[in-house]
């Protein structure tokens, strides 16, 4: 298996804020109060950082567009359910 | 079709999750992207991030290929998934993208869908009837 490309250090992104909403004005207050997954509405882009392959790599939900996608949060690794 | 899975773990959590236990239980491990959503910030946007339990709830969002959220679905903690309803409702809606028709309740793969039309209004019991099922406590 080659050697992934990706460090593991590339900061992850986050939620990714309209411009206008964001640079200067601190992101972190205003992601608390808007909610803003609704079904029949776009779904909020994001890029973090993800395990895939064997390796690190950031992952970005707009870049999988073209594709029905099933996105699952869950508590946590190594939980029971 | 793309899977990704989201907690608060760190991505090398994943990585030994995967390795340790996950490919003990399925042959392979979990063969897509395990995103690392440290801090909850994406999760907060997703409406599913608990900060008194600093963890993202289960929330599953089934997103087409327009990235328009068709279905949600967050549950408790205590409380798994159901990958056959999952998988029944990415069907209906890869079907009715597809073609237009729509699924009535209870509707599963294979069985008949309904082409909305003004002649089938107050015509649908004869294409379709809900199956009858114990009652519920």
């Amino acid at each position: 298996m080659s050697e992934p490309k990706d460090g593991c250090v590339t900061p992850a992104k986050g939620p990714i804020v309209p411009a206008e909403a964001g640079e200067r004005e601190a992101p972190q207050k205003e992601d608390k109060k808007i909610m803003t997954a609704q079904v029949g509405k776009p779904a909020p882009d994001f890029e973090i950082s993800a395990y895939y392959e064997g390796g690190f790599k950031n992952v970005k939900l707009s870049d999988y567009k073209g594709k029905w996608i099933v996105l699952c949060f869950y508590p946590g690794d190594f939980t029971f359910v | 079709m793309q899977v990704l899975s989201v907690s608060t773990d760190s991505r090398f959590s994943h990585k030994i999750w995967q390795e340790e236990e996950l490919n003990k239980m399925v042959d392979g491990g979990f063969p897509y992207p395990m995103l690392s959503d440290q801090g909850g910030r994406v999760g907060t946007v997703y409406g599913v991030y608990d900060p008194d339990a600093g963890v993202n709830i289960r929330g599953r969002f089934i997103i087409d290929p327009d990235g328009v959220i068709q279905a949600m679905e967050v549950l408790t903690p205590s409380v798994g998934r159901n990958v056959g309803e999952l998988i029944r409702q990415l069907k209906a809606f890869q079907h009715t993208r597809k073609t237009g028709e729509v699924m009535p309740s209870e509707w599963q793969p294979g069985k008949p869908t309904l082409k909305p039309s003004p002649a089938m209004v107050g015509k649908v019991w004869e294409v379709w009837k809900p199956e009858t099922r114990p009652r519920e406590e």
